[in-house]
């Protein structure tokens, strides 16, 4: 009967609305990962000297390891508590796969910490020096690769959420898995800033995307499944 | 067509097929390194470039060939362990983990090892060395997943889905740690010409790699045999082959 | 023989410190993998004949009180 009434349409997108609704009354979580970016951006001039150089060549390594990390924050958070107020196990037992469900948390885990970065990443590029030509790459770059980040992480985050501790292990085991797509990343930005083509670093990013969003939600209903039973 | 398999699944079946096993391995681990070692060290002629540092290539190719050997037997038992729901493979998942770890600090250790007296540095970020490292840590990682849950049970499908996840990237992170070290530095000094290798250097290199991995499935083998008393350890055979020694 | 002498094969032609330090890290590495594995499956026997027996000594304890109580 509920199946009459809800398609899988109305299903995904009742989840993501209840969770970007719980974070904006959470501002904190919104925030919280934002500031953490802009800190870690800040450190690195202090720690290594900011002529402006050295800065733009390191500009795009350091603005997505700062982006890396900044999207492990929130991570911890995107099943802990769905787990502990039981909605997770409701949405286990709904009649709807688990994976469509798991791929709008995603999808809200993304609208509250990767998109925000994308639209502050102006003012990141400014604060590195970065050469104007490549700012637009690092827009692109960061569109496309932070969705890729959150559904990556949605694989380790849903293996760790019935732990006590999983917070550190989840970055260990989260972490290498996200270096693809910070070498393609960064050429892009790197590409973009000689003046040379990088629609080939994008399109790879785009055809990682395109498989995450295909396997990861299985893949993190599955580890779901394991953590509840 | 795959019935005979089947009994394998039970505990017991699949400890006494371990036992059946275990001296086979062994006898070809302990002759195949120690042959591979004397033959290597002793009587394989020195390479006219690299001279006799090159001997460190009788350890260092083998670990790293069963470090990725390793990983790709510890994800077929991950996909048979959910696939099928198999406990057994599940145990050998938690199982191999360790000794691909082994492996792959190997392969690091004797590349550092050999890479100072090549490249004059103990590191460098060479495409087959990073990804070598990275393949550590996702070893780290499955080892660590499943010794973090108090169930084992629960433990050991969440290190099988780990493990599948990582084999899936292992070819991506390996490609693409590749394309990224030919984009920064252009030439590295590559180890050594697989098409060039003189016989008298073939050989002792494939009985070092025969010999590691005998010892690969023999000590997996001891690790499993022990995983599955620990996950039956309250079943009376156990009890009896605990009392009978 | 590749070597002339031993003291030749120890230095490995001027390499000896790589050389000895792979294979010297390689075989500690390998033992100390064999020696933890077999020793693990020891303990895990000895911990499972010591819970027998005490299982048994708990049973043997109680058939006494029984037969203590009924005397």
């Amino acid at each position: 009967m509920i199946a009459q009434n809800h398609s899988y349409w109305r299903v995904w997108a009742s989840v993501y609305k209840k969770d970007v609704r719980l974070a904006f009354r959470q501002r904190s979580d919104i925030i919280n990962p934002l500031l953490f970016f802009l800190i870690v951006i800040t450190l690195f001039p202090l720690g290594i000297g900011p002529e402006p150089n050295l800065l733009a060549r390191m500009a795009p390594g350091i603005i997505w390891v700062a982006a890396l990390l900044a999207t492990m924050l929130g991570l911890d958070k995107l099943f802990r508590d769905d787990y502990l107020d039981g909605t997770l196990e409701q949405l286990m037992l709904s009649p709807f796969p688990l994976s469509l469900s798991v791929s709008a948390k995603v999808a809200a885990h993304w609208t509250v910490t990767g998109l925000p970065m994308v639209i502050l990443a102006p003012l990141f590029a400014l604060l590195m020096n970065l050469q104007s030509q490549a700012l637009s790459a690092m827009m692109l770059t960061l569109l496309i690769g932070t969705p890729l980040l959150s559904l990556i992480g949605a694989i380790g985050a849903g293996l760790t959420v019935g732990l006590q501790k999983g917070g550190v292990l989840l970055s260990l085991l989260v972490l290498p898995l996200y270096i693809p797509v910070l070498i393609f990343a960064t050429s892009a930005i790197d590409t973009a800033s000689m003046s040379l083509a990088y629609g080939g670093q994008l399109a790879i990013l785009g055809a990682f995307l395109a498989v995450a969003i295909v396997l990861a939600p299985i893949a993190v209903s599955s580890a779901l499944k394991v953590s509840i039973n | 067509m795959w019935k005979w398999l089947h009994p394998y699944a039970k505990a017991e079946r699949a400890y006494q097929l371990c036992n059946t096993l275990l001296p086979y391995f062994a006898v070809v681990a302990v002759l195949g390194i120690l042959v591979g070692w004397v033959w290597g060290l002793a009587f394989a002629p020195a390479d006219y470039q690299q001279k006799d540092s090159y001997r460190i290539i009788f350890i260092h190719v083998p670990s790293a060939i069963w470090s990725m050997g390793a990983y790709s037997s510890m994800a077929i038992a991950a996909l048979v362990a959910l696939v099928w729901q198999i406990r057994n493979a599940q145990l050998a998942v938690i199982a191999i983990a360790p000794v691909g770890a082994a492996m792959t600090v190997i392969a690091l250790l004797t590349g550092a090892a050999w890479g100072k007296p090549m490249w004059g540095a103990w590191w460098v970020w060479d495409a087959r060395l990073t990804s070598e490292l990275i393949l550590l840590f996702l070893y780290l990682g499955v080892m660590s997943l499943y010794h973090a849950f108090e169930d084992k049970r629960a433990g050991g499908k969440a290190a099988s889905i780990l493990a599948l996840v990582g084999v899936v990237n292992l070819p991506i992170i390996h490609f693409s740690v590749e394309w990224w070290n030919t984009l920064h530095q252009g030439a590295t000094i590559t180890k050594f010409d697989t098409s060039a290798i003189d016989p008298s250097m073939f050989w002792p290199l494939m009985i070092n790699i025969l010999g590691f991995a005998g010892f690969l499935g023999a000590v997996t083998l001891i690790r499993l045999k022990t995983e599955i008393l620990k996950s039956e350890q309250h079943r009376p055979w156990v009890k009896a082959l605990a009392g009978g020694k | 023989m590749q070597f002339d002498s031993l003291s030749e094969f120890f230095a490995m032609g001027g390499y000896a410190f790589y050389v000895w330090l792979s294979f010297g890290s390689c075989a500690l590495i390998l033992i100390a993998l064999v020696v933890s594995s077999v020793q693990e499956k020891r303990k895990l026997l000895q911990q499972v004949s010591a819970q027998t027996a005490r299982e048994q000594r708990i049973e043997k304890a109680k058939q006494a009180k029984q037969q203590e109580s009924q005397s």
